[in-house]
């Protein structure tokens, strides 16, 4: 193989198949940069404007190894040889600075989005914020409307620009709530209630999943989060308040059992404070540290329960 | 819960594997054994084996077995990757692929715990072994015999996950286990009892490892070699271990709470009754986080010393390398929430660890300028060692940006879990970890094997690897951005992440030719061994003591201890010797080696008794070995001829002969 085509040939399958990455690329939804509300919007923003700064780091690296490389290559004599020069304050001063300097800047960033995007604050919003509670079991997840007064399985309605309050448990092991189109995820526990604001800004079904190992039918535990008009939202709470399956304490209990890839389903009359009773499940004997749930703060000490 | 009673504890014979894909492991297993037996038997082989090298105490034997045995290890886990991949390549929508999820789950727990313990350890183990004691110029660690300890009880960890093929099952928890999934309720097998164990042995010998080097560069460095002297692979090496003693009592412990839940019904993790999952992840992570930096600093001192020597140029600015070195050691402790924002601590705390996850980035930061500026006005031979330091600039960069992307908690919560982060720590450790005890075991091969690698081999693995990687590991990113999440062996078609897991499965399957080539490199360069015959010692133009040695290093290391005044001793040597400085004859004194000794072998035939039972249940099995460990250890204590003597004239023989066949005059 001559030397041209030595580089002319992996320039060519190279572009291909880019052109091919990228082709596939447009036309694939990117959740996570194609945000349908103001939480994975800023997630969004965010992570756009990190990749930016680091170019500040990238295009130095990569300039200077290549050109170091290249310059200062085995065969080329022309090239300056100093074997003793082995320091420089004022060249270590610039490398201790550039990164630093980056890094500050980030970390002002970093403090600040983690105090704005914290998943445990109220979202600003003119509507009133609705809470659903979040029960993650094995392998489905299970939503209460406390305020609807009914509950459903893998599938979670709510009105577009409502902010909504997620109040997240575990029945059993832990998993991770996540909605990549709205933004963040929450650990969900047993015991223990975390918490996540989300709002979406457009109508849509978006998809959600658990981000966190849980056993056999983890890959299944997958949930609609469809964003609809106010009007389809008080019809769908209404249909759902009409099923026939009440979720009382032993029709919980019933779902309690593990089952994968389950279908939609929905309850009425969900037993009063459910999502209490769940946590209290794990309330045993010495419980204590357990971050529990104290009316919107986390406590590391406290055993409130909502 | 506890079914002690038996004499068996809960092992019967349906722990044998009752289906193909388990046989299928069980069959490799227990083939490769035999075959290896066979050809050992066929050969004349075992005494050889016996003396030469199970028993031996000398630290280039036991890295070399470190090495070998990581090697084997690779390709263990290799084909988990590529077994996940062809799950994940192939099981969308109806099609459900060639793994039901909970052998999904043990494969990809097994890849992790496997890739971590017992190739990236193995091989930093085993590095350490060769080179540390020959760069600061003694001729032993300072431990010897514990040494040998450390790698049976390492070798106990890894045939305790791969018995696991065999007689029972793995954990289907992750490589971290936690609870309360790897509680009893949760995993009922005896899988996570398996991981337990393995890493309870394989972490008690990393700690005595940590002690033996850290005492060994403290106390055995040669005269003349003050700290600021010792080659920069010595002070990573010295960073690691103070990480390790201090992170690997946090792993022992946490793995016995979590035992203790398993087997005697407590509830230090357990969800309820209360017990604390949360502090688990915070203790796992106390471990976990320093251990990757316990993995990458020496591959940084690889580097250091690759650098340098092919740049033909003293490594550039050495004292902020030391000062980034010990920057990192004192950071990494203060980071280990990073792995957990999604947990919701608050803002406050999250914030505070996102910060200093990014500080760490500054010592990396500086770490990579000074290699560059290594370069700057050398005179750059472009050898493989070298070629894998171009790769992991290029990739570690990439990743290290993905890296402090994840280190924002409000980034991190749209991240965490994903394939995203799955890309961003393989980036680093595959470039930062294999890439660089892949330069490191080319780099000082020839001075433990006589002849050197074959370049051309090692280009083609080089090129496999880092083209393999990009696109295994460049759809992860997409992919991660695309809302999947690690550790799915199923997922619905619409979701359109299927053609990017076909790329990420063609790359990994480029990553295995990269490995058949390196396999291929050595047979080739042991097929040509007489052509590429070290004769001088050093093969490199190298810079630091061992290449000062001849190649193979002798037993004895050192005929006469050097003594050095400058930071590359070697180098200055050369120089001195061009312009035409006199060769003194040395002086040869007597000295003393440690003896063979079984007794390493013994407490870790012991060790997996004690293990094995505690999975099993067979408590009289555990006893005897734990009995035993004592006992062996007392026997020891009360030996007083563990050392041989060389004398001054046999050493002279010796050491005249070593340099006639070829080591420098």
């Amino acid at each position: 193989m001559n030397k041209k085509l030595k580089i002319i040939l992996p320039a060519v399958v190279i572009v291909g198949f880019l052109s091919v990455a990228v082709w596939y690329l447009r036309r694939t939804t990117i959740p996570i940069l194609e945000p349908k509300g103001p939480v994975g919007l800023q997630e969004r923003n965010l992570l756009l404007f990190a990749l930016a700064l680091s170019l500040f780091v990238i295009i130095p690296v990569f300039s200077l190894l290549f050109f170091i490389a290249w310059k200062y290559r085995e065969s080329n004599e022309s090239a300056r040889y100093s074997p003793d020069f082995d320091h420089s304050r004022i060249i270590e001063t610039i490398w201790w600075l550039i990164p630093s300097a980056m890094i500050g800047v980030l970390s002002v960033v970093a403090w600040n989005s983690s105090h704005s995007l914290d998943p445990y604050k109220a979202l600003n919003s003119k509507t009133p914020q609705m809470t659903i509670q979040v029960v993650a079991l094995d392998w489905k997840w299970l939503f209460i409307y406390p305020q609807q007064h009914i509950a459903s399985v893998n599938l979670v309605q709510f009105p577009k620009d409502t902010p909504i309050d997620f109040q997240i448990t575990s029945d059993s092991v832990m998993n991770s709530f996540w909605i990549p189109q709205l933004g963040g995820q929450i650990y969900s526990m047993p015991g223990m209630s975390g918490q996540l604001h989300l709002m979406a800004s457009q109508y849509g079904s978006f998809n959600g999943l658990s981000a966190n190992i849980s056993g056999a039918g983890f890959s299944g535990m997958t949930f609609v989060a469809r964003s609809s008009s106010e009007k389809d939202f008080v019809a769908w709470a209404h249909h759902a308040s009409r099923s026939q399956n009440k979720l009382s304490l032993a029709a919980y209990n019933n779902l309690d059992r593990p089952s994968q890839n389950n279908p939609v389903a929905y309850y009425s009359s969900p037993k009063d404070n459910l999502y209490g009773t769940i946590l209290a499940k794990y309330d045993g004997p010495g419980t204590s540290m357990s971050g529990m749930y104290t009316g919107g703060k986390t406590s590391m000490s406290g055993m409130g329960m909502q | 819960m506890i079914e002690f009673a038996s004499l068996l504890g809960k092992l019967n014979w349906s722990a044998l594997p009752q289906d193909p894909i388990t046989a299928g492991g069980a069959a490799t297993v227990v083939g490769g054994v035999l075959g290896v037996m066979a050809l050992l038997t066929y050969f004349k082989r075992w005494k050889w084996l016996w003396k030469e090298w199970l028993t031996s105490l000398d630290a280039k034997k036991i890295g070399i077995m470190y090495i070998v045995v990581a090697a084997v290890m690779l390709i263990r886990a290799g084909t988990d990757a590529l077994m996940m991949r062809t799950q994940q390549a192939v099981s969308v929508g109806a099609n459900h692929g060639i793994l039901d999820s909970n052998h999904f789950q043990q494969i990809f727990s097994a890849h992790g715990t496997i890739m971590i313990f017992f190739v990236g350890m193995g091989l930093m183990f085993g590095l350490i072994n060769l080179i540390m004691p020959l760069q600061i110029g003694s001729r032993d660690v300072a431990f010897p015999f514990l040494n040998s300890i450390s790698f049976w009880l390492f070798f106990v960890g890894v045939a305790l996950v791969n018995l696991s093929l065999v007689v029972g099952s793995f954990s289907a928890a992750g490589w971290l286990a936690y609870p309360p999934l790897s509680e009893l309720h949760y995993s009922p097998g005896v899988g996570v009892d398996y991981w337990i164990w393995s890493l309870e042995i394989a972490g008690i010998g990393s700690l005595l490892s940590g002690i033996n080097f850290l005492t060994t560069i403290i106390k055995m460095r040669c005269k003349g070699m003050s700290l600021m002297k010792m080659p920069m692979f010595v002070w990573t090496v010295m960073g690691a271990m103070t990480l390790v003693i201090f992170a690997f009592p946090i792993l022992t412990v946490t793995l016995t709470l979590l035992y203790l839940d398993r087997t005697f019904g407590m509830h230090f993790f357990t969800a309820g009754s209360g017990g604390n999952m949360m502090m688990y992840v915070n203790l796992i992570w106390a471990w976990g986080h320093p251990e990757v930096y316990i993995l990458v600093l020496p591959a940084f001192g690889v580097f250091s010393e690759v650098v340098a020597t092919f740049s033909r140029k003293r490594l550039f600015g050495y004292t902020s390398m030391v000062w980034a070195t010990w920057a990192i050691v004192a950071l990494s402790f203060s980071v280990w929430l990073h792995h957990f924002f999604t947990m919701g601590a608050g803002a406050d705390v999250n914030s505070f660890f996102g910060i200093m996850t990014m500080i760490i980035a500054v010592p990396t930061g500086v770490k990579i300028f000074n290699w560059l500026f290594t370069m700057y006005r050398g005179r750059i031979l472009f050898a493989t060692p070298m070629r894998w330091f171009m790769g992991f600039v290029v990739l570690f960069t990439m990743g290290g940006i993905a890296g402090v992307l994840l280190g924002v908690p409000a980034i991190d919560f749209q991240l965490h879990n994903s394939l995203f982060l799955v890309a961003h720590f393989h980036t680093m450790i595959v470039s930062g970890v294999l890439f660089g005890y892949f330069a490191g075991v080319t780099y000082w091969f020839p001075k433990f094997a006589g002849f050197r690698l074959n370049e051309r081999f090692g280009n083609y693995a080089f090129w496999c690897w880092f083209v393999g990687f990009i696109l295994a590991f460049g759809p992860l990113y997409i992919l991660g951005l695309m809302g999947a999440t690690r550790r799915l062996d199923h997922y619905s078609a619409s979701l359109g992440y299927q053609p990017l897991f076909i790329v990420a499965g063609i790359g990994a399957g480029i990553i295995a030719i990269g490995v058949t080539m390196q396999l291929l490199q050595i047979f080739v360069s042991i097929r040509g061994r007489h052509e590429a015959r070290d004769t001088t010692g050093d093969p490199w133009n190298g810079r630091t003591l061992e290449w000062s040695t001849p190649s193979p290093v002798p037993f004895y290391n050192y005929a006469v201890t050097p003594e050095v005044d400058s930071r590359d001793p070697f180098w200055a040597v050369k120089q001195a010797r061009a312009a035409g400085a006199a060769v003194e004859p040395p002086h040869y004194e007597a000295i003393s080696l440690p003896k063979n000794s079984a007794i390493g072998l013994y407490i870790g035939i012991m060790s997996f008794m004690v293990g094995f039972g505690a999975i099993w249940h067979i408590v009289w099995l555990s006893a005897i070995g734990l009995f035993s460990i004592v006992f062996l250890i007392l026997v020891r204590c009360n030996d007083d001829h563990t050392e041989h003597h060389i004398s001054a004239k046999k050493l002279e023989q010796l050491d005249k002969k070593a340099r006639a066949q070829g080591g420098y005059a």
